[in-house]
């Protein structure tokens, strides 16, 4: 009887840790993102500034942080078998967040590696667009936080991040029109059309993951 | 105790044993069966409340069954027991969750039959519109409870992991209820032809309670029982949780409770003496079947649900074994009443 009740306790204290676990990592995608508007904001203002490497940094560290909170949390889903029924979504889902945040750390490093050279004529779009991904993310973090607790506004936060994804595909667009339409070199033209890419594929990624989000909060439902 | 009188009880206990394996195994089956609790910890639980069950509240529907058909002659009760566990034996081997409480009134007509005693049709009446009602109450049940929960949980807000935890704490707490409630219920079938002819005595415990022949008899039931889940019902778990329609967790957890409700409703003397004297009509107080209960409870689930994820197929194979075990079971036990009285010369009858 014993061992019974000190399982429960320790189930429910494993449960509360998991919420928390589960928080941080999305806390961290959030934070992440708005490490990102700041990275490519500093590097098209201050490149040679050597705060905008310790912001990289800062996003490795934070990757990696939610890597090791990931493994965790698969660890505790199978190892305790909690919620049989929905931990493969869950698990699935934390994944593809997980690859969310290694685009923008991807992001970050190729910033650093690369160093494109984008003329002034193009960071106001440039800012304009890393904005909207951000914003899309940020979306997707309530869709998230809305599957775990309140699957009725999942559809609702979703919406958003689909709304975002569009503002982002006008503002590729356009951007790469106008790179294309510049007096630049064809080499340096793709170059910074790879980065514009890039950012936006982030969008791309996170109205999937929303699309996902979706048929998981239905299954939950029925 | 006469070592005859040990042998013939046998007979119950083994009957009790295929109770555990299969009727037992309803009550945490969908709980196993979607992985929400563990066999061990399910097991455990189950045993420990199926005998107290048995012992405290098990007399109720005792008396229904004695109504059916008065057994007299331990041979008599023998037959009665192993042709039941028998066939529900068979049952289980194959993975059909029957019911131990049609087994033993097949084999008490049988034995009515045999020995040329009258059929009360009253009683009988009386038990066969309860394996009708005990299905269709458990749906509307766990109709009842799944949408008033789902509108709580939407409301509430909790988080999925926190309400997969408090969905684990419910499911133990329906389950030991359900056992509970089998045990009150069900104990009956497996103890209930040996009343009359208990080979116990009552034993005063320092002058504090007493615990009576009955009793005693009921917790060897109880015994026998948690023996049977032990060692047999794991399978049936696993075929109650998941054959019938795919269940999620809280749909396990209604079920379970809405099946022990209904169990503990047509145990409870508390409850039919109370409507009584509303001047109400009193729930007759039948050995019910869990398993009638557990089915009913699932289809009930998918009939909200559309009705299109249920396997008929399954659920039609386990109506035609509701409606085949008693009758198996009622020419088994004339076959080996027919044994006893002219092969070993025993009084089946007094």
């Amino acid at each position: 009887m014993f061992g019974l009740k000190t399982s429960k306790i320790s189930l429910f204290s494993d449960t509360k840790k998991l919420e928390k676990d589960i928080d941080e990592f999305v806390n961290i995608l959030s934070e992440v993102g708005l490490a990102f508007k700041s990275i490519v904001r500093t590097y098209l203002t201050h490149s040679k500034n050597g705060n905008f490497d310790e912001m990289v940094e800062k996003v490795t560290e934070m990757e990696s942080k939610a890597d090791t909170i990931t493994k965790e949390i698969e660890h505790a889903l199978y190892e305790e078998t909690l919620i049989p029924d929905a931990r493969s979504d869950v698990l699935r889902l934390l994944e593809h967040l997980d690859e969310l945040i290694g685009m923008y750390q991807g992001n970050c490093y190729h910033f650093s590696i690369q160093k494109p050279d984008f003329p002034e004529e193009f960071h106001e779009d440039l800012i304009g667009l890393t904005e909207t991904v951000v914003s899309c993310v940020e979306s997707l973090c309530l869709t998230v936080r809305s599957f775990f607790r309140d699957t009725k506004s999942v559809r609702d936060n979703a919406h958003k991040v689909t709304y975002f994804e569009k503002e982002s595909d006008i503002k590729f667009s356009s951007l790469a029109r106008r790179i294309f339409n510049s007096d630049l070199n064809l080499d340096q033209k793709m170059h910074l059309r790879y980065f514009v890419e890039k950012i936006d594929r982030i969008c791309d990624q996170a109205e999937d993951i929303a699309d996902e989000l979706i048929i998981y909060s239905i299954k939950r439902s029925v | 105790m006469e070592l005859t009188i040990l042998l013939f009880l046998l007979g119950g206990l083994f009957l009790g044993w295929s109770l555990g394996a299969n009727d037992a195994a309803n009550v945490f089956g969908t709980a196993v069966g979607t992985r929400m609790v563990n066999f061990r910890t399910a097991a455990i639980i189950c045993s420990i409340f199926v005998i107290l069950g048995a012992v405290i509240s098990g007399a109720g529907t005792t008396e229904t069954l004695g109504k059916l058909g008065a057994i007299n002659a331990l041979p008599g009760a023998f037959a009665c027991c192993v042709a039941a566990g028998f066939s529900v034996y068979l049952m289980t081997k194959s993975g059909l969750p029957v019911s131990t409480t049609q087994a033993i009134v097949g084999a008490i007509i049988g034995w009515n039959i045999f020995t040329g005693s009258s059929i009360d049709f009253g009683v009988l009446t009386t038990i066969f519109a309860t394996w009708i009602i005990c299905p269709i109450l458990a749906g509307l049940i766990s109709i009842g409870i799944y949408i008033g929960l789902k509108k709580f949980i939407a409301a509430s807000k909790i988080h999925l992991l926190r309400l997969d935890a408090y969905t684990r704490a419910a499911l133990l707490l329906a389950g030991a209820f359900g056992a509970y409630s089998l045990g009150a219920n069900n104990i009956a079938n497996v103890m209930g032809v040996f009343v009359n002819i208990s080979p116990f005595t009552d034993i005063n415990v320092l002058n504090f309670f007493i615990i009576t022949s009955v009793q005693q008899l009921f917790l060897i039931g109880g015994l026998a029982i948690a023996v049977g889940v032990f060692t047999y019902s794991k399978k049936v778990m696993f075929t109650v949780g998941n054959d019938l329609l795919k269940l999620s967790p809280l749909s396990a957890f209604v079920i379970v409770l809405s099946h022990s409700i209904v169990l503990f409703l047509f145990a409870s003397q508390g409850i039919s003496s109370f409507l009584t004297s509303l001047n109400l009509p009193a729930i007759p107080l039948v050995p019910v079947s869990s398993s009638q209960a557990i089915v009913g409870g699932v289809i009930g689930i998918g009939f909200l649900k559309g009705g299109k994820e249920v396997k008929w197929s399954v659920a039609g194979k386990i109506s035609i074994g509701w409606v085949v075990l008693p009758i198996i079971t009622m020419i088994i036990a004339m076959f080996i009443l027919y044994i006893l009285t002219y092969m070993f010369n025993l009084n089946v009858v007094f």
